[in-house]
Formats: C-alpha cells, sequence, structure tokens
C-alpha cells in the first residue's frame, strides 16, 4: 500500500492514478513515511499536505525554487524545526514506523539517528579531533578512549578526509578549507552513527572540485545510510540521487525515479523548472 | 554639419562638467564630514586632558607628605620593657622638641611649637615603641609627619608675606621651620600612609587603607552575587524562556532598571537590607548587596547581548548531532559567549566601584579610623572617602581629595584593562 502512495503524484492526485513499478518498489523499504505534513510559520503555510517515503539505502533529493519548503520539509525529519517557535508541524513522518513527533520520541535520541549537514560549513571552534568526538561522547557510544580514537578514525576515514587531516587531528576545526570543514561536518554527523543523514545544500559554498569530492562521498555512503539532499543543482540531482521530489510553493508536486523526472517529467512545473524556464 | 557635430560634442562636455562639479561636491562633503568627526574627536580629548591636569596637578602634592626629625629620647625611667604602651609620651615628645630647637619656654610658644608636628605624634612615638621595644634606653632620631600648616608650607602653598593673622602659620612657626630646616631636619618622602592609612581627623595622617578594604569587599560581595545571578538569569532569558508576554515584560523591566537613578538603589538598600532585614549599617556587606542591585541590570543586559552575538550555526551543529538544548548552551554557546559576559560583568563592577549615592544612604560615609576586619564591620568606600575628604575644611584635605580621585581612576583603569585582557585571552579565535 505505502509502495502505491508513494509513487504518487500530489499535482495529479487522483487516486487511482499510480505510477510505482511495482517490480522495482518490491526491493525497497521505506526508511521514512511522511503522511499529509503540513508546517505553518505563525499564519503562514509553508508545507502544504506533502505525502512522501523515503526509501532505505538511497539518496532523495529534493528540488524547487527558493521558498518552496525543502529546507522546511527536511527540517521537520529531525525535528529541527522544533527550534523555531513559531513553527507549527501537522500530520504523521513515520520513521521505521514510529512517528517522530509522537510525544513519546526523545528528540536527541531522534537526531542521534537522523543526522544534519548544513549548507554552511559549522564545525565547532575546537579541534578536529572534538569536533567528531563530541557527538559520540554526549550519547555515551565510547567506553574508553580507545574506542573513541576508533570511532573518529572511522569517521574521518568514511568522509574521505582521514588522509588530509591524520597529522593535525589537534588543529582547530575551523582552520581547515571550507571544503574539508564540509567532509568534517559529514564525518561529524556519521561519528554517531545515525540511519539517516539529511543534507541542506551541503555544497552550495563550495567549488566544483570540493564539490565533485562530496558527491563521491554521497556515493560512497549510500550504501550504509540514507541520504536526503536539497540541491538547487539540477546536475548535482541527477548525478547523486536515485529519487527525486519537486517542491513548488510549499506543495509536493512529483516525486519518482530521478531520471524519470528528469527525462520525462509528468507535471508541466517540473518540466519547466528542469529545463531552467524558472527557478 | 557643423551644428550636428558641434551639438553632441557641448552636450558632452557639459555632462563632464557636471560629473566633475559633483565629484568635487562629493570629496568636500567627505572632507567635512571627517572633519567634524575630528573636531569632536579633539573637543572630547581635550576636555578629558583638562580633567586629568587638573586632578593630578592638585593632586600630586598628597602624595608626598612633610616629616620632621626628632631625636626621641627612650631613657626616660618611665619606660619599661614589660609594659612599653605605658608611659607618658606627651612628655617625650615635648623634650624631643625641646632638644631640636632649644631656648623656648614660654608656654604659648610651646603650644605653636608642639603644632607644628602632628597631633598624633605621641601616639605614633608610642606606637613605634611598642612594636620595637629594643629601642628603649637609646636615642632615636624619628621622622615624625608635619602637621597640616607646615605640610602647606613647605609646599609653598602659604604665601610668606601676607600679613601673620590672615594665614594659618605664625611667625614664630615660620622662623622655627627655617631653623629645622636648615639642620635637616625637614624631608618630603613619598607618602605611603596615603595608601596604607586609614581615614583620620588630621590630614596629615588620613590615608585610603580603610576605604580601598571596604571598597574591595563590598566589589566581592557585589560581584558573588551579581554575577552568577546575572548570567543565570541572561540565560534564561536568552535560551530557554518562552517568548510571550511575561517575558517581554520582565525584559523590558531589565532595561528599564539600568536606568534607574543610583540613589533608588540606595533607598531601596536602606529599607530592605538594614530596617527590613536588620542587617549593621555602613558594612561593606549591604553596600556590595546595593550595588549587586544595580550591577545586574547591566550584566544580564551585556550577557545577552553575548549569547546572542554566538552565531546561530553553532547551535543548530551541536543539536544536529543529537545534543540536548541545554548541552548546546552549556558545551558550545556559553564558551564563545563567557569573554563578552565578563567583559559586562566587569564593566558592571567597575561602574559599582565608583558609585556613591547609594553607599551614602546606607551610611558608607562614617568617620571610621580603621579598616573594616570583615564585610559586617563598619567601613568606608572610596567614593565616599573622596566625599568625606571633599566636605572636610582642613588644607590638606583639597590634595587630597584629588589624590584619592587618581587612586579610584586608577582602581578603574585597572579593572577596565583586565576587561579588555580577559576578553582577548578567552576570546576563540579560530
Ligand atoms: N524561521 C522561519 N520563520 C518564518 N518563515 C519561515 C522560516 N523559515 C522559512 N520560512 C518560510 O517558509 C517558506 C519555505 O522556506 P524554506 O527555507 O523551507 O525554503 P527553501 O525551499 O529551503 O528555500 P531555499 O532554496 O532558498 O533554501 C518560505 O516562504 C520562508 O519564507
Ligand atoms: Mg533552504
Amino acid at each position: 500500500m505505502n509502495l502505491q502512495e508513494s509513487g504518487r503524484d500530489a499535482a495529479s492526485a487522483d487516486a487511482g492514478h499510480t505510477a510505482a513499478p511495482a517490480a522495482l518498489a518490491d526491493t525497497r523499504t521505506v526508511k521514512i513515511e511522511c503522511r499529509d505534513v503540513n508546517v505553518y510559520y505563525g499564519e503562514a503555510h509553508a508545507l502544504k499536505g506533502v505525502d512522501l517515503d523515503i526509501y532505505e539505502n538511497e539518496v532523495t533529493a529534493f528540488i524547487g525554487p527558493s521558498g518552496c519548503g525543502k529546507s522546511t520539509f527536511l527540517r521537520c525529519l529531525n525535528r529541527m524545526n522544533d527550534t523555531i517557535d513559531t513553527c507549527r508541524v501537522k500530520g504523521s513522518i513515520n520513521l521505521d514506523g514510529v512517528d517522530v513527533y509522537n510525544r513519546a520520541v526523545d528528540v536527541v535520541q531522534l537526531r542521534a539517528k537522523v543526522g544534519m549537514v548544513f549548507q554552511k560549513p559549522n564545525p565547532f571552534p575546537k579541534s578536529i579531533y572534538d569536533n567528531i568526538a563530541y557527538g559520540p561522547r554526549i550519547h555515551g557510544q565510547a567506553r574508553t578512549k580507545a574506542d573513541l580514537d576508533e570511532i573518529v578514525l572511522t569517521s574521518l576515514e568514511k568522509a574521505g578526509l582521514l588522509d588530509e587531516v591524520h597529522d593535525r587531528l589537534d588543529q582547530p576545526g575551523t582552520g581547515l578549507s571550507s571544503g574539508q570543514q564540509q567532509r568534517l561536518c559529514i564525518a561529524r554527523a556519521i561519528a554517531v552513527s545515525p540511519e539517516v543523514i539529511l543534507m541542506d545544500e551541503p555544497c552550495s559554498a563550495l567549488d566544483p572540485i570540493a564539490t565533485a569530492r562530496i558527491e563521491e562521498l554521497i556515493d560512497e555512503l549510500r550504501g550504509n545510510y540514507t541520504i536526503v539532499i536539497v540541491t538547487h543543482n539540477m546536475q548535482q540531482a541527477a548525478r547523486v540521487s536515485q529519487r527525486t521530489a519537486f517542491f513548488h510553493l510549499g506543495n509536493l508536486i512529483e516525486v519518482d525515479e530521478t531520471e524519470q523526472v528528469f527525462t520525462s517529467p509528468k507535471n508541466e512545473h517540473t518540466q519547466g523548472y528542469i529545463t531552467g524556464r524558472y527557478g | 554639419m557643423t551644428d550636428t557635430i558641434k551639438d553632441p560634442g557641448f552636450e558632452a562636455s557639459a555632462a563632464l562638467g557636471d560629473a566633475q562639479r559633483r565629484i568635487r561636491r562629493r570629496y568636500a562633503a567627505e572632507r567635512r564630514f571627517k572633519f567634524f568627526g575630528l573636531a569632536a574627536i579633539l573637543a572630547a580629548v581635550g576636555v578629558l586632558v583638562v580633567l586629568l591636569f587638573t586632578i593630578v596637578s592638585s593632586g600630586y602634592p598628597a602624595f608626598f607628605q612633610t616629616r620632621i626629625a626628632l631625636d626621641v629620647d627612650l631613657r626616660d625611667p618611665t619606660l619599661e620593657q614589660a609594659d612599653p604602651a605605658k608611659a607618658n609620651y606627651r612628655k617625650i615628645f615635648d623634650d624631643a622638641l625641646a632638644a631640636s630647637l632649644p631656648g623656648i619656654t614660654d608656654t604659648k610658644e610651646l603650644r605653636e611649637l608642639r603644632a607644628m608636628v602632628t597631633a598624633a605624634a605621641p601616639y605614633l612615638i608610642r606606637d613605634r615603641v611598642v612594636d620595637d621595644p629594643s629601642l628603649i634606653g637609646r636615642e632615636v632620631r624619628m621622622e615624625l609627619p608635619a602637621s597640616d600648616r607646615i605640610d602647606q608650607l613647605q609646599k609653598g602653598e602659604i604665601d610668606r608675606n601676607v600679613a601673620p593673622d590672615r594665614r594659618i602659620v605664625t611667625d614664630n612657626q615660620i622662623a622655627w621651620y627655617d631653623r629645622l630646616d636648615a639642620d635637616g631636619r625637614i624631608s618630603a618622602p613619598f607618602n605611603s600612609g596615603l595608601f596604607f592609612n586609614a581615614d583620620s581627623r588630621f590630614p596629615e595622617l588620613a590615608g585610603l587603607w580603610g576605604a580601598i578594604v571596604g571598597s574591595f569587599y563590598a566589589l566581592m560581595v557585589c560581584f558573588f552575587l551579581s554575577f552568577p545571578i546575572g548570567i543565570a538569569a541572561a540565560i534564561y532569558l536568552e535560551e530557554f524562556a518562552p517568548k510571550n508576554r511575561w517575558t517581554d515584560l520582565i525584559e523590558v523591566n531589565i532595561n528599564n532598571l539600568a536606568a534607574v537613578p543610583s540613589i533608588v538603589f540606595g533607598l531601596l538598600g536602606l529599607a530592605v537590607y538594614i530596617q527590613t532585614f536588620g542587617l549593621p549599617r555602613s558594612a561593606p556587606l549591604v553596600g556590595g548587596m546595593t550595588l549587586a542591585l544595580m550591577a545586574l541590570p547591566t550584566i544580564i543586559i551585556a550577557s545577552r547581548a553575548a549569547l546572542k552575538s554566538v552565531p546561530p550555526s553553532v547551535r543548530e551543529a551541536a543539536l544536529g548531532v543529537g545534543a540536548s538544548h541545554q548541552q548546546a548552551v552549556l558545551h558550545h554557546v556559553l564558551p564563545l559567549a563567557m569573554p563578552g559576559m565578563l567583559t559586562g560583568a566587569i564593566i558592571g563592577l567597575a561602574q559599582a566601584l565608583g558609585e556613591t549615592a547609594p553607599l551614602l544612604l546606607i551610611g558608607m560615609n562614617a568617620f571610621i579610623t580603621s579598616a573594616p576586619e570583615g564585610i559586617t564591620a563598619p567601613s568606608t568606600a572610596l567614593p565616599t572617602q573622596i566625599y568625606i575628604w571633599a566636605d572636610s575644611p582642613e588644607r590638606g584635605f583639597v590634595s587630597r581629595t584629588s589624590a584619592a580621585i587618581i587612586v579610584l581612576l586608577g582602581f578603574l583603569v585597572c579593572m577596565n584593562a583586565v576587561a579588555i585582557y580577559l576578553r582577548k585571552r578567552l576570546e576563540v579565535r579560530w
């Protein structure tokens, strides 16, 4: 049933119209299931009835013109919106079948499970080591110093940063180049062993080479994590994601296999956006 | 044909002239703007220099104290090793004076002569002997502080040519002073008593020690009350409090509190601490508690500003890896805000150090001749000491008032220097 829902195109939402190829959908499990998600900033209705499934071990890309609610939706998934006083979220967002907005869910546990990488690299003004060790420390994930060292090194390794910084782990993380800083932030997110990683325009502050480096990294990480990425770069979405969701004015217009969206979008808005007619 | 060529050329040159005029006008405006700014700075610096110059020039004589060396004969039979405090020091002192200026017998003249040395001279001799009983049985040369009038004479503050009935030193005293001076018995060393003596009725003995200790105790009380309370309040208001009408009201009131005249806090301290709670008057404890009320708004406002200036990305980063709100604040925001908070606290304390009106109301302008032994003992503070001295009629207190102001300013400069140092030290520069 979910599988049918997942293929649904929000714009042409007549009930019978399902597009997901059943054969493909069978092999995948839904990691996050969002139903009728509405977000309000005070009176402003920022997200309007979004239904979306995010599959495990896949990269899902959110695209859409500025202000359409991509970040808002992303921040619902690990409840970062809780920090905004005026923000209200309605609907259900089920992570592994549990509603993240359920009272019983501990937001700290949730964020350990659903990590986040921000648009601007934001390492702590501490050493590289401490940047990565901070998460495992507060979650008590390392019993001994050796455990912690292990976590730090493997996280750096997975983020592809170890070779560049292995001899200066005690140096400030803010002293790295911005591409390295962003990978440090990814390593920091990985260090708490999350299941989902949310990335909000992680490459918008980076040059093409650093961007390519991160895209590669995202592709490698896909095997172990479920990744959601917001991007303004169509090529990037096409390169790194398996599924793409197009948002417009707070509505989820279209979601499908990336190839499908980019080659034969069903909606004219999507078509207009990816061909660069507006955005 | 020529017209069509000439016309655009003319227009172009007109436009060029226009542009040049605009540029010139812009430069002139910039120059004017710079000039006004410079003039404002110069005016401010000028006023400051004049202020400092008057204070320093009128205060610096107080840093030296005229002393008269007398040969004190401690071979008097009334002196006993066992109980050195019990002897006729008045007679010992008179004898020493007579020995230094022999030939004066008239009682009226003797009284004039005695008035040249501080009235507390017998006690000073006694204290020396009590401190060091081994002096008994010897003749000791002691440099005793001259009385205020001789001090003024030595510093050239008294015009010898004025008629005798219009000056505070008599002709005899001037003559004796010159004799003592010729004997090499007059000196004017650095006046350490200004720092290490407590207050006194006699300007030549009066010092700031009691006021410095009193101010120190009061500031300590103020710091230990206002810093934790202020910081806790700032963190709660900035990070945890819900944004509603109540917190808005509290915020407005804190901002208003910073502008309340200090004397009102004094009245509050008097009414609440002294009259309701029955705490002792004139005590640094009450002074510090009153000053804490004043410093609180300053500290809260500065701390909130410091917290606000921490980039939100740091908070988000911490929350993003699953830190709780409180962990994010304690581990990441607070360390970054600490230098600003400390600076705010020190500025608040510096303000409190110079605050006079509330201390007057709670009685810290009492005349107290010893340094306080604790925070509940009666005491003065630096600004109230200045107030007391400024109110005293003796000539010597005029320069001492300025000297005390210099000392107070010195402490303020030190505190601000510490604030700057701490900010530089603790600032996370990466
Ligand atoms: N903190 C906030 N308070 C009020 N309104 C907000 C807030 N954050 C976002 N919005 C509004 O919600 C809508 C969606 O914003 P959002 O940041 O999700 O857009 P976006 O798709 O991420 O845009 P961009 O591509 O520019 O990052 C916008 O209209 C925005 O003005
Ligand atoms: Mg965004």
